[in-house]
């Protein structure tokens, strides 16, 4: 079992990061909804608040690693430019995408709104912490500027949501592939 | 007991709302929105026009991507510390706030999509 060191940038990226963030985003979502309501009768406890601030600040760091590792480590090897004369389109994903009128369009449209529209995760989650950092369980006398910060965690779902989608289906039709092999297991020989 | 009787639930919730302005949490709503739209923008005219494209090229690896984000990031946190300064002890008029800030935000999610930017 074999992987190369551009694939397992990928896994962390786009499984790690960015999988558990959006899995994330609906934990934020259901605990500011129901703990945070006005008309909730329960009130939040100091527990709860320590638990949405330490969990939404988790949600940072996902979310701003996600965006980091994408565009400062992944997306150079997606957008590299093949040397002149080269044979093989496999190590250069974007010109491989871009040669086949069949696939051109997963760059076009899906890595062009992915590589921008996915910045809105990390600038709406960094808002809501930040927020939820300042008012606490007091947030459930703000119910507007709850109704906020839902509504920019949903936004920031969403833009994590595409990013995932063209992330997987870009990697699926021109995978990022190269660097050192890393052998995790050595199989039995038949 | 009549039922306009303020609860006591009800007088804390206005004490507390009285102790911690909304300001704070508007002006974090608001930059927010400011910081998307203007990467919207940004990444519109560096894909428009070669200078501003050139000029955002601050990584050669990841390209003008490194520039648009940059200066998406700057200008929202910019923004975010001036409204934070201006607002921090003032309870504002929060929907006017936010309906600006949700427009600003739809509009990052629209301006993004690449049919829509490359109308420009």
């Amino acid at each position: 079992m074999e992987i190369t060191a551009r694939s397992l940038w990928t896994m962390i990226h786009g499984m790690g990061f960015g999988a558990l963030y959006l899995m994330a985003c609906s934990g934020a979502l259901v605990e500011l909804y129901r703990r945070y309501c006005s008309h909730s009768d329960a009130p939040v406890t100091t527990r709860d608040e320590r638990f949405l601030r330490i969990y939404l600040a988790v949600m940072v760091v996902l979310a701003w690693l996600a965006v980091l590792t994408g565009a400062y480590i992944i997306y150079p090897w997606y957008r590299a430019v093949p040397p002149l004369g080269a044979t093989s389109l496999a190590a250069f994903p974007q010109r491989l995408l871009m040669a086949s009128p069949s696939t051109s369009a997963w760059h076009s449209i899906g890595m062009e709104w992915k590589e921008h529209v996915v910045w809105l995760a990390p600038i709406s989650i960094t808002m809501a912490a930040a927020v939820v950092f300042q008012y606490g369980r007091h947030l459930k006398n703000h119910p507007q500027l709850r109704n906020a910060v839902l509504g920019f965690v949903w936004i920031s779902l969403f833009a994590a949501g595409v990013a995932g989608f063209f992330g997987a289906m870009l990697n699926k039709n021109a995978p990022v592939e190269g660097g050192p092999t890393i052998r995790i297991l050595q199989g039995e020989q038949k | 007991m009549s039922a306009h009787t303020p609860s006591i639930s009800g007088d804390a919730r206005t004490a507390d709302a009285r102790d911690l302005p909304n300001g704070p949490g508007a002006a974090a709503v608001l930059a927010a929105g400011i910081g998307s739209f203007l990467l919207a923008v940004f990444a519109i005219l560096a894909d428009k026009a070669a200078s501003i494209k050139s000029l955002m090229n601050f990584s050669k690896p990841t390209g003008p991507l490194s520039g648009v984000t940059t200066c998406a990031i700057v200008a929202w946190l910019a923004a975010w510390a001036l409204l934070h300064a201006r607002w921090r002890n003032r309870n504002l008029a929060f929907a006017r706030v936010s309906a600006i800030a949700f427009v600003l935000l739809f509009l990052s999610l629209l301006l993004t999509f690449p049919p829509i930017a490359d109308l420009f």
